[in-house]
């Protein structure tokens, strides 16, 4: 605890320390993913409204060109990922197990790497709604997972105004590296991302927030900036969720975003480092994004890596292209703390997707016996908000929804996972919060 | 890739590996030199006395599991920690019937009334205990000093009472220091208390041992020390202010350290998580709450020892304690109900 407080200012309350398993693939350069023979777009890839398609069956579309428009201002584009021919447009499966519209895309045989583009957006001429008109024209959502459209994030609502603009570096989530990677490979892109983040929301300074274990992107990044830059390189000690945007602004900034409240509320924007790094690249061009990097790693996977891979690509394919075992069990888009369960390999990369684990059987920990709740208070001491999760695992046992929601602030979690991760009782905690916030949301809107 | 069968699980898919059983495996180690020591200084009687609490309470929650047609929650090590604290903290030549009954009572109303592991109010082992002194209050007050020569050729007569009848004193009986104090104004030397060379309750004599498995815990992560240190700090300053006050009326706050169950019930039973609260400042008020009733029954009550009573009453007041004394919640600002 001292040792933090002498290393940086501020810290947030609790939080836990799984295993990093970074090492294996945070030295590998990012490297190109071939074209899969059939790409799958599902049309719903990002928080908010799906894009409305905008190619017919048969047509053939060039690399950059936008298959799906944005509907509406909570939605984005979807460009092509690849030159092709549209052989159909259908229900395409998802991750969460609903089908959705999607487009199947065949690439042309002898498909290149060269790309349509749209308006370049110069950053020293273009005006702030300018700017975030082309964030969302771009298709750019939040890369680091939670895929909520950035350009809607970015918008200032009225009366507030933002002072600090925070690039997360963190990556907290166990064996993910794509962040760190990007940082290592990408500096201009994230330089160049930030002159348009800052000019978009008005913020006066700029703060890169990263954790100590990737000291060497810190390092890197701070030798690029001149000394009289507004940006600053911020390194932490390692903790997780540190990554989560309310940790890394009590972090960074030593404030506490209101309970129910947004960063703007305490003047901060939070954007991902591979998303500033996207609008850094895309937006002087006008391009749209077509692809993203994805560590694929996990102790079932032989060829471990960094990949840049279209979007649309399936799953099915990647993992045929980087090879897994045969006794593989679990494979979770995401990563280990936070990611999500495949059941269907079938389903495609989206822009959301920050890391493919694969699991072995000796990994995955089935069947391990549920006991009953000992009040050891692990779960209390592991919450980086402060929750109780013992009570609130309690209550949702009674089914005491509203008591959950309005005396111990379920609304407030966000599923970081650290309860679980401590529990010796192994209480699927996070699925219960995640029900009953499922259902206190659904009781708000029919009410 | 053919096709394969794919487990779903729900986010986190990683955890930290410690269970409850592990948990409670450990609690036994490093009970296991407190009862090995009692062992040591009280013969065959406390090694009885130990088997019998331990197997009454395993017997009780398997045979209660099958009645209620629940699987068997013996695996888990609880009801054994249970057994050996009954033990522990009855007087090593304890009539074997009565250890039985204890054991019966400890978790047929003291945990399996209340929904068994994760429910109980109290620690199971004082309503156990709790109930034993009420019902013999001669027997668990007849002592035997340890380290006698005979202790492992011959059994104590008391320890083979026949069922449902009490115990025929014999004259081998010592005093307990805190007795030798509240009725004799005797005090014993605190090297004598703190080695265990001194006659009480099985498990309660040797401090230092018990200090040890305390810290083992402590070290695993398997207890919180603020329970421990918070009793023992206040019952140390407590009689300290008083002794400070007064000397020849009041014992020192060493001797109210290391006598009678202080270090046991501190260090192994108020620390039961089930029982006792969950945030920091919870912990070192229920604490401080147990620690001041020790001191109160101790020097005013009727009664020379108050550990007991103390722990069952602040298990009591361990939920309301967790309902008023709540962490902030991140976000939030401090309401009048949060510390």
């Amino acid at each position: 605890m001292m040792a933090m407080l002498k290393l940086h200012g501020h810290t947030f309350k609790h939080g836990i320390h799984p295993p990093e398993n970074k090492e294996e693939t945070n030295g590998l350069p990012i490297r190109q993913f071939s074209f899969a023979p059939l790409i799958i777009l599902p049309v719903a890839q990002h928080i908010g409204v799906p894009s409305k398609i905008v190619i017919r069956e048969g047509q053939e579309v060039v690399r950059g060109q936008i298959l799906a428009e944005a509907d509406g201002y909570l939605s984005v584009p979807l460009h092509a990922p690849v030159s092709g021919t549209v052989r159909k447009i259908a229900n395409v499966p998802t991750i969460s197990g609903k089908m959705t519209t999607g487009i199947y895309l065949e690439p042309f045989p002898s498909s290149t790497q060269e790309t349509l583009e749209g308006n370049p957006i110069d950053v020293d001429l273009a005006s702030p709604e300018e700017i975030l008109q082309g964030v969302q024209d771009a298709g750019i959502v939040g890369l680091g997972g939670a895929a909520f459209p950035t350009h809607a994030k970015l918008k200032i609502p009225e009366g507030k105004h933002c002072d600090t603009l925070i690039i997360n570096g963190i990556e907290c989530e166990p064996y993910l590296t794509t962040d760190h990677r990007v940082m290592l490979e990408q500096p201009e892109d994230i330089l160049l991302g930030i002159k348009y983040l800052m000019k978009a929301t008005g913020a006066r300074r700029t703060i890169i927030g990263i954790e100590e274990n990737k000291q060497d992107a810190a390092d890197f990044l701070r030798g690029l900036l001149n000394d009289n830059a507004p940006i600053s390189v911020e390194v932490v000690p390692v903790k997780y969720p540190q990554g989560a945007e309310k940790m890394l602004i009590t972090v960074l900034l030593g404030k506490e975003v209101p309970s129910g409240g947004l960063p703007i509320d305490v003047h901060a924007v939070v954007v991902n480092v591979a998303t500033t790094a996207e609008i850094g690249r895309l937006l002087p061009h006008g391009r749209g994004i077509q692809e993203r990097v994805i560590t694929i790693t996990g102790p079932g996977v032989r060829k471990k890596g960094n990949y840049l891979i279209p979007i649309g690509t399936p799953l099915r394919y990647v993992l045929e292209q980087v090879g897994v075992d045969e006794s593989i069990s679990e494979v979770y888009m995401g990563g280990p703390m936070m990611g999500v369960a495949v059941a269907n390999l079938d389903i495609s990369i989206v822009k959301g997707t920050s890391g493919i684990v694969v699991f072995g059987k000796k990994q995955v920990n089935q069947a391990s016996q549920v006991y009953p709740c000992i009040k050891c208070g692990a779960c209390v001491d592991a919450c980086p908000l402060s929750l109780n999760p013992s009570k609130l695992g309690i209550l949702a046992k009674f089914e005491s929804y509203d008591k959950m929601a309005e005396e111990y602030h379920l609304m407030d979690c966000f599923e970081c996972g650290s309860c679980s991760y401590v529990c010796p009782s192994h209480i699927p905690l996070v699925q219960y919060f995640r029900l009953s916030k499922s259902i206190i949301r659904k009781r708000k809107v029919v009410a | 890739m053919q096709q394969q069968t794919l487990h779903i699980s729900t986010s986190p898919h990683l955890t930290q590996g410690v269970s409850v059983e592990v948990i409670m495996r450990n609690v036994v180690l490093a009970m296991l030199p407190t009862a090995l020591f009692s062992v040591y200084a009280f013969g065959w009687n406390a090694a009885l006395v130990l088997i019998t609490a331990v197997g009454s309470c395993v017997l009780t929650e398997h045979v209660l599991c099958r009645l209620a047609n629940k699987r068997s929650t013996v695996s888990d090590w609880s009801a054994i920690i249970t057994g050996l604290l009954l033990g522990l903290t009855l007087p090593p030549i304890f009539p074997l019937w009565m250890t039985f009954l204890g054991g019966v009572i400890a978790i047929g109303m003291g945990k399996f009334l209340f929904g068994g592991l994760g429910y109980n109010v109290f620690n199971p082992a004082l309503v156990g205990r709790a109930v034993l002194q009420g019902a013999f209050p001669v027997a668990i007050t007849t002592w035997y000093t340890g380290f006698s020569v005979n202790r492992f050729s011959t059994l104590n007569s008391s320890v083979l009472t026949a069922p449902f009848m009490e115990p025929i004193v014999d004259g081998i009986s010592g005093a307990t220091p805190l007795s030798a104090f509240k009725f004799d104004g005797v005090t014993t030397d605190t090297a004598d208390l703190a080695l265990g060379l001194v006659s009480g309750s099985a498990g309660e004599t040797c401090s230092i041992l018990i200090l040890l498995g305390g810290a083992y815990l402590v070290l695993r992560n398997f207890m919180n020390w603020k329970i421990p240190v918070s009793i023992l700090t206040t019952v140390f300053v407590f009689s300290g202010i008083l002794y400070w006050i007064n000397p020849s009326q009041y014992p020192s706050p060493l001797f109210m350290l290391f006598s009678g169950g202080l270090m046991l019930g501190a260090v192994f039973m108020a620390s039961d998580m089930v029982a006792s609260p969950i945030t920091t400042w919870g912990v070192i008020l229920y604490g401080v709450v147990i620690g001041v009733l020790v001191v109160v029954i101790r020097i005013w009550g009727g009664l020379p020892e108050g550990v007991m009573y103390a722990i069952l009453l602040g298990n009591a007041l361990s939920p309301h304690i967790d309902r008023l004394i709540r962490y902030r919640v991140y976000g939030t600002s401090l309401k009048s109900t949060d510390i």
